[in-house]
Order: C-alpha cells, then sequence, then structure tokens
C-alpha cells in the first residue's frame, strides 16, 4: 500500500499509565418485600426489571436427613404427582418457559428454577402440586435409583471427587457434613414408601423460605405465591429443633494422609484449615487473608505455582459456609513429578502470610477485588436469586451486603495479618493428597509426616 | 393469577457499531440497570486456523496474550483487572479467540487501556512461553488424561466427522506440538491473526456512549492498522456412509456415545440452519422432550442425553462446517447399536407424524428463556454480541433471537429430523475401561 493513497489520518499517541479508577460505584440493593405466610412459608420478593424472567429459588432446612434417601427425593420429587406425570410436569413448566430442578445437600433441600415472568403463576402452582402431592411412583423411582447410582458411580471415578471426600471424612468425622454424596449401596436400598414418609416429615412450609427474583412487583409476587402456596399444609408438629446439626468439630491436624490412585498423572492436593461463619467479627479479614493467599488469581499462591513455576492450572482457595460451620479449603491439581515440589510452595506462602504481615499494595488489591465481586454478583437476577437464598440460610437478608462491603472497607492491615495467623498458619491444616501413592509418597514424607488412607 | 398467554419475550438492547481508521470493529452496547461494564476483544482466528505440526497454538498463544505486553509487565494484566474489582479470562474456539473482563464500570478506562495495550503487541519472551506450555500441560491433563471422558466428545468425534486437519485434529493440542512451539512461530501469529482489522472490541454495560467512544479512540486509535487475513473455507464433503469408531477410557466406569450430524451453514444459510437448533431442544430438554421421555424414563437405555449444535455448543458462535449432535451415557452393559437404532426411530417419528400439539411452542418459549437468562449476564451479551460482530456484522440479532427461534414452523423441524439419516452421522463410542 503506497502511504500517498491514504488519507491521512490523526492517530492519538500511545497511552503508557494505567488509567486511574473513576469515582466508586455505590452498591444498590434492590427494592425487596418479605412475608411469613400463616403456614411458615417465608417469601423474600425481590425486583429486578432487566430481563423479562422471575428466578424461583425454595429452600428446605433439611438437616439430619438420611443421605441416600434425601439424594434421592431430590431425584424424584419432580417425577410425578397425584394429577401429573413427570413428562406432564416438564411439559407445564415448558409452556411458561419455564423449569425447575431439585438439590440437595446436609443442609437443605433446595428446588430451583426460572421462566418467563409473565408465567410466574404457572410455576407456583406447579412447585406448589409437587410440595402438595409428589407421589414417588415405584416404576419412576426405580428408575431414578438406577440413574442416579450411574451418576455416583461416575463421580467417584473423577479426581475432584475422591480428593474431596477423603479430605470431607478426615475433617467431618461422624458428623453429618462427612457424607455428602451416598454409596451406590446406600442408594439401592431406597424405597419410595421411604421417600414418601420423608417428604411427609420434612418437606414443610415451615423453615422454608422462598425467594423470587425478576421483573416483578414484589408486593405483588408476594400476594401470588401468598394465594397459591399458602394452602401447602403446615404438617406435623415436630420442633425444628429436633434437625438442629451439632456443630461440626474442630480440625484436628495430623500425618498428611496419602490416597493412592495408582497411575494418576496428576495429584489433587487438598487441604481445610479453620474459618468463621459470615457474622463473625474476624470474617472480612479472614476473606482478605484468603485472596491474598490463594483465594482469586492475582493470590501469592497462584502467581507462584502456576505463573512462576507451572505447576499447576487451576489452584484456589476459598471460604466455604455450611450452617454448622465454616472452613477455609485449598485445592490444586499439579503434575505427579511435583507433587512434593508443589506442597513446599503451598506450606510456604501460608506459613509466609501467617508469619509476616501483607503489604499495603496487596490488600488494597484484594479489598477492591472483594467490594467489586459484591457488586458484579449481584448485577444478574440468577446471582441475586442465589445470593439472596445463600443468605437466608444463615438467617441473613439482602441488607447484609451494604454491612459486608462496610466492613470489607474497614479491615487493617493488622486485622488481616492476625486472621492469617489464626486461621492461615499451616500447623492448622489437615491435608489430603490423592495420587501416584508410590511415586509421591516418598518427596512429601520429606516435607511432613505421613499416612497412607486405608483402601 | 397466572397468564397464560404465551407471547415471545425479547430484549431490546441498543447496540451501537463503529469501525476505527485502523480496521477495528466496534460495537456499544449500552444497559445502566446495574453499575457493571463487560469489555471483550474478539480476534477471528481459532483452532481451525492453527498450521500443521502445531496443535493445539491457538489456544496456547491465548495463554501467551497474558503475559505482559508494551507497558505491562507479566501478573500486571490480572492484578489491574482483579485490583479494579473485576475478574477476566479468555477462551480459544474452534473459530475465534475471545479476550475478556467484566469490571465494576469505574474501571471502564482501565480494561480498555490493557486490551488496546496488549493489542499493540504482547511480550512473547522464551521463559513465558516455557512457563505457559507447562500450564497448558496441567489444563489439558486436569480436563482429559487425567479425567474420566476427558475430551468427550469435543476432541474425540471430529476425527471421526471430519478428514482435514482444520476440522479433525485435536484442538487442546499434543504434548509434542505444544513443547516445541517456539517465541518465533508466536510472533508470527501474532503478526498475521491479531491485526485491528481481524478483532471486534465490544463494550456493554453501564456506559455512556459518546464518552466510551472517546475512550476507544484514546486507547484503540494509536494501534497500527493491520488488515484481516483472509480467511479459507474449511468446508468438506458431507458424510454419504455412516462412520463409527470407539475407544477404551481406562477412567471411565460407564459407556457414553455422542453421534453427529452435519448441519446447513450457520451463517451463510441462517434460515435453513435455525431448525436444527430448535429440533436439538425437541429432541433434548428436560423430561417432555423426545429422547428424554424414551431413552432415559421409558426404555432405560441411557442416564442421560443431551444435544446440542457446534462442538463446543456454541450454535450462534460457529462458522461451517458444524452439526448437531447427541451425547449420551449408558448405564453398565449399554447397548450402543440399540441406541441409535432407538434415535433413528425417533427420528423418524417425528419426521412422519409430526410433532404434537403445543410441543413446539413449549420448547421456543423456553429456548426463548434460556436466550434471555444468558442475555441478563452483561460478560455473555458483551461475547456473544462482539462474535455475531465478527462472523455476521449483526450484534442486534441477539436480541432478535428469540424470536427467529420462535418463528421455525413444525414442517422445517419434521425435514430437519428427516435430514438426519443414519449414512450422514459420525458416532463415538466410549468404551469403559475402568468397569467395575
Amino acid at each position: 500500500m503506497s502511504p500517498t493513497t491514504v488519507k491521512p489520518v490523526k492517530v492519538p499517541a500511545i497511552v503508557t499509565e494505567l488509567p486511574a479508577l473513576g469515582p466508586a460505584t455505590t452498591l444498590h440493593l434492590p427494592k425487596e418485600a418479605e412475608a411469613t405466610l400463616p403456614n411458615g412459608l417465608t417469601v423474600i420478593a425481590i425486583r429486578r426489571p432487566s430481563v423479562p424472567l422471575v428466578e424461583v429459588r425454595l429452600r428446605i432446612p433439611f438437616g439430619k436427613a438420611h443421605p441416600a434417601r434425601a439424594a434421592m427425593l431430590a431425584q424424584t420429587i419432580l417425577s410425578g404427582t397425584d394429577t401429573m406425570t413427570s413428562v406432564e410436569i416438564a411439559a407445564a413448566l415448558q409452556t411458561v418457559g419455564g423449569g425447575l430442578s431439585a438439590g440437595v445437600d446436609p443442609d437443605r433441600l433446595l428446588l430451583a428454577g426460572n421462566g418467563l415472568v409473565s408465567g410466574l403463576g404457572r410455576i407456583l402452582e406447579l412447585l406448589g402440586e409437587v410440595l402438595t402431592a409428589a407421589r414417588y411412583p415405584a416404576e419412576e423411582v426405580a428408575t431414578e435409583r438406577a440413574r442416579l447410582v450411574d451418576h455416583i458411580q461416575v463421580a467417584q471415578s473423577q479426581p475432584q471427587h475422591v480428593a474431596r471426600t477423603a479430605l470431607l471424612r478426615r475433617i467431618y468425622g461422624r458428623h453429618p457434613y462427612a457424607n455428602q454424596l451416598p454409596e451406590p449401596e446406600q442408594v439401592k436400598a431406597v424405597r419410595p414408601a421411604q421417600l414418601r414418609a420423608l417428604h411427609s416429615e420434612r418437606v414443610r412450609p415451615a423453615g422454608a423460605t422462598l425467594v423470587l427474583v425478576g421483573d416483578i412487583q414484589p408486593a405483588k409476587a408476594i400476594d401470588t405465591a401468598e394465594q397459591i402456596l399458602g394452602g401447602w399444609a403446615i404438617g406435623g408438629d415436630v420442633p425444628a429443633s429436633k434437625w438442629e446439626l451439632p456443630a461440626v468439630p474442630s480440625l484436628v491436624p495430623g500425618p498428611l494422609m496419602v490416597v493412592d490412585r495408582p497411575e494418576s498423572v496428576q495429584s489433587s492436593l487438598r487441604m481445610a484449615l479453620p474459618a468463621v461463619h459470615r457474622t463473625h467479627p474476624d470474617h472480612a479479614a479472614l476473606l482478605l487473608a484468603n485472596l491474598i493467599f490463594g483465594g482469586y488469581f492475582s493470590s501469592r499462591w497462584v502467581e507462584n505455582i502456576r505463573e512462576d513455576k507451572g505447576y499447576t492450572y487451576g489452584p484456589h482457595s476459598a471460604i466455604e459456609h455450611l450452617v454448622a460451620g465454616s472452613s477455609l479449603t485449598v485445592a490444586a491439581d499439579v503434575a505427579t513429578e511435583v507433587t512434593g515440589p508443589a506442597m513446599l510452595e503451598t506450606l510456604y506462602e501460608l506459613g509466609r502470610l501467617a508469619s509476616l504481615p501483607p503489604g499495603a499494595e496487596e490488600l488494597e488489591q484484594a479489598r477492591q477485588y472483594a467490594l467489586g465481586s459484591l457488586r458484579l454478583g449481584v448485577a444478574t437476577q440468577a446471582g441475586l436469586a442465589g445470593l439472596a437464598v445463600t443468605y437466608a440460610g444463615a438467617g441473613l437478608r439482602l441488607d447484609h451486603l451494604a454491612e459486608h462491603s462496610a466492613r470489607l472497607a474497614a479491615v487493617t492491615m493488622d486485622e488481616v495479618a492476625a486472621a492469617a495467623a489464626t486461621y492461615l498458619a499451616p500447623a492448622r491444616a489437615v491435608t489430603v493428597v490423592l495420587g501416584d501413592a508410590e511415586r509421591i509418597a516418598a518427596p512429601l514424607a520429606a516435607l511432613t509426616p505421613i499416612e497412607k488412607a486405608q483402601p | 393469577m397466572a397468564r397464560r398467554s404465551n407471547k415471545i419475550a425479547a430484549t431490546r438492547y441498543p447496540v451501537e457499531r463503529l469501525t476505527l481508521p485502523n480496521g477495528l470493529r466496534v460495537v456499544l452496547a449500552p444497559d445502566r440497570s446495574a453499575p457493571v461494564v463487560g469489555v471483550a476483544v474478539v480476534y477471528d482466528v481459532g483452532i481451525r486456523s492453527e498450521p500443521e505440526g502445531r496443535t493445539g497454538f491457538a489456544h496456547l498463544f491465548e495463554h501467551l496474550m497474558f503475559q505482559g505486553s508494551a507497558n505491562l509487565e507479566k501478573l500486571a494484566h490480572f492484578r489491574h483487572v482483579q485490583g479494579s474489582g473485576g475478574t477476566f479470562n479468555g477462551s480459544t474456539h474452534l473459530d475465534y479467540t475471545d479476550y475478556f473482563e467484566v469490571l465494576p464500570s469505574n474501571a471502564l478506562e482501565r480494561a480498555l487501556f490493557l486490551e488496546a495495550d496488549r493489542m499493540r503487541g504482547p511480550r512473547l519472551t522464551e521463559e513465558n512461553l516455557r512457563n505457559q506450555v507447562d500450564v497448558v500441560k496441567e489444563e489439558i491433563r486436569v480436563n482429559v488424561l487425567n479425567q474420566p471422558y476427558g475430551g468427550f466428545p469435543w476432541l474425540t468425534l471430529p476425527p471421526v466427522m471430519f478428514d482435514t486437519f482444520p476440522n479433525a485434529h485435536d484442538g487442546y493440542g499434543s504434548f509434542t506440538d505444544l513443547e516445541s512451539a517456539t517465541v518465533a512461530d508466536a510472533a508470527d501469529f501474532f503478526e498475521r491473526y491479531y491485526a485491528a482489522g481481524n478483532a471486534v472490541l465490544t463494550v456493554a454495560g453501564d456506559i455512556d456512549v459518546a464518552e466510551t467512544t472517546a475512550l476507544i479512540e484514546r486507547h484503540f486509535g494509536s494501534v497500527p492498522a493491520r488488515p484481516a487475513p483472509a480467511r479459507p473455507s474449511f468446508d468438506e464433503p458431507d458424510l454419504t456412509a455412516e462412520r463409527r469408531k470407539s475407544y477404551t477410557d481406562r477412567l471411565a466406569p460407564l459407556p457414553a456415545v455422542a453421534a453427529a450430524w452435519r448441519v446447513p451453514d450457520p451463517v451463510a444459510d441462517f434460515a435453513g440452519y435455525l431448525p436444527y437448533v430448535v429440533l436439538a431442544e425437541v429432541l433434548t430438554d428436560g423430561d417432555a422432550s423426545r429422547l428424554v421421555e424414551r431413552l432415559v424414563l421409558k426404555d432405560r437405555s441411557v442416564t442421560s442425553v443431551g444435544g446440542y449444535l457446534g462442538f463446543m455448543g456454541e450454535p450462534f458462535e460457529v462458522r461451517d462446517p458444524t452439526a448437531l449432535l447427541l451425547q449420551a451415557h449408558l448405564p453398565p452393559g449399554g447397548d450402543t447399536d440399540k441406541l441409535l437404532r432407538t434415535v433413528d426411530e425417533e427420528l423418524d417419528r417425528l419426521a412422519q407424524d409430526g410433532l404434537a400439539a403445543g410441543e413446539l411452542a413449549r420448547t421456543q418459549a423456553r429456548m426463548a428463556t434460556h436466550l434471555l437468562r444468558d442475555t441478563d449476564a452483561v460478560l455473555s451479551r458483551t461475547l456473544r454480541m462482539a462474535v455475531l460482530e465478527q462472523q455476521r456484522g449483526e450484534p442486534g440479532l441477539l436480541n432478535e433471537l428469540p424470536v427467529l427461534l420462535a418463528e421455525v414452523t413444525e414442517e422445517q423441524i419434521r425435514a430437519a429430523a428427516a435430514a438426519l439419516r443414519p449414512e450422514r452421522r459420525a458416532t463415538i463410542e466410549v468404551i469403559p475401561g475402568a468397569a467395575r
């Protein structure tokens, strides 16, 4: 191309300096309404009209439920009612652009769905139909039981699942949190009558929370929910305290546990450290300490074992909150041949943060990330619904977002250093490594006492 | 009470397009409902453009784009995005590579600076290359080699269906090819494909169009003009005889199978393509869909079945040639032959008897929800509009998709089902090597 034929264009100078941030955006809490119906169901309705949809979440406390029966109940609660088959329920939901699914963990049964906002009433009618008239037909239960057994078998072939299971058993011992996915044999023993009994006993409005988020008028949405779900029967008179889980046991550090996976091309490093619940005075400081250690990409641990040494792809650490206790988990999948060195760097980074205060700049960076994540997390209907129902499980409401933001903004470097010393100290860690024991046991034993898991 | 009327809902995001003098195409989609912005730069290069002997290179290069640039040290990009309260990533696809951030809107200019700096030139050093080859190898180990069903079917089915290197090779790459990649290869790849004229910048969310345009000119206006390379056709003849392969996955406990049929050109023949997008949902969306009802609930011949367009499940972000895929996991001892025969039977039934009353409308209503729900997240809106601009010059198509899908007719679905003949089918079967 000849330069003389091109019309001269004014090209701006190259910008070489990082632009400053604009004024901080403010956190606006959306308009919401809440009511507890006479049958005990709490309804929280939140307006976010970004798209003409609605998100639905129903959280039912499910602590102490028999794990295999609870898993099967979630698998089959949508399998048919007195008047509708599973296919009819699914088709009726689809007609209003809707869908529903069910899931369970040691704390709760969660029915989650979404659809066109014009179909909110219909979705709630179908939800009500399932809550009050789920039938657990023998044929469908048999089908779903076989599917669940197969899914569990596939999960048990995944290293992430095997490593997590080993860690949970090591952390929780005999506490119900130790077994978050039942064994195939337990599932095979579940019968429809047991599901009907469990449903009748536990799928109750008292203590349950319904969250609706979308292009709705909150007060009107609550009226709709009351009209449709107000008749959900209260059920038995078992006090909620009967289902309360005991507090989780304190972590008991001990030898690093090696779980053998012969010929594995990677080792799965998993650690648990102590943590505190969302409203504990140390929580904000611990959250920032965790970010600085390994809780986001720009953390010391990720920069070290990924961006400097290339040992791993996606290392991460996170605080996990359950009703009966919180924990901090650390996870990385590393090449078999660098299992020892990767563990060395992990212990080093934990120890460094537990022993020395962080830099002012890295603390500010983590703080901005934490504050920004809160804004991004509530910028969608689904994000808001997920957060609202998670908070509800901890007895909190969306206004906790504002309190939490204020606490994050105020945390001092001393507080972060103290939290790191208290919670991130490697001496307090419980550690499990899944991998080819023949190749990784000796390098790990050079760093710390180890024990081999019983097969 | 519930309103039972079912008008198809759609979004109306305003969309502005412009092209800078250096050839960079820009799409702006303001939406001030939340104080967040999405920024995406999409380059028109993907797995299909990799040279022979360099499998996995497009993806490896994506990693290198995060390793520093003219005014940014290694690690700076991550720190600046996250230290502004945002998140970032990139991903490599068959026909494009994307880079993106989503941030509180006060960090918009920072994100533009970061993207412009690496569009001028990433820091391609031997040390960074070797480091990221190691990281990519771990990515392949965690997602493929150490994982049951790793790479199934997106890596294992294309070589059955296609014959040419661009369409058939492993997009994650072989360790041998990755290890032999050089800094010179990377520099060539950048020079050829990462031109301003080969890229689309999209900014969506909490922005003012005039201010954002000025910021974009300030940061991207100085990127040297370089034209887009000519993109070759990757077309191949359709299959005329059934193809089928199997392999043993030593980690998989149960059998699995995936089958695919070629579909019309997603860009040049969009009207011919859309019925297949709807057909995949008629077949597999939920308990009320044809194949879930028949295979999962009635016959119990599979434990799960899914259907989708494009090997990476991106029906509106893929070019020709592509396919409709069905993917199923089977119970122990499951019979693949019988399963495929049943699928053929159900397709024939659909083609001959048509749909039940309401079946098409409810499937389309659910598809509208899925599209709108994706659109609600500013990041997915940003990325999809960027690719729609790049591949079609039509970013506003995102607003129209629910309606276009709702206009697909029963006759079109029947014709699409009739076209999925066994002799046009490619199938890959996973034989479990870890059966208990």
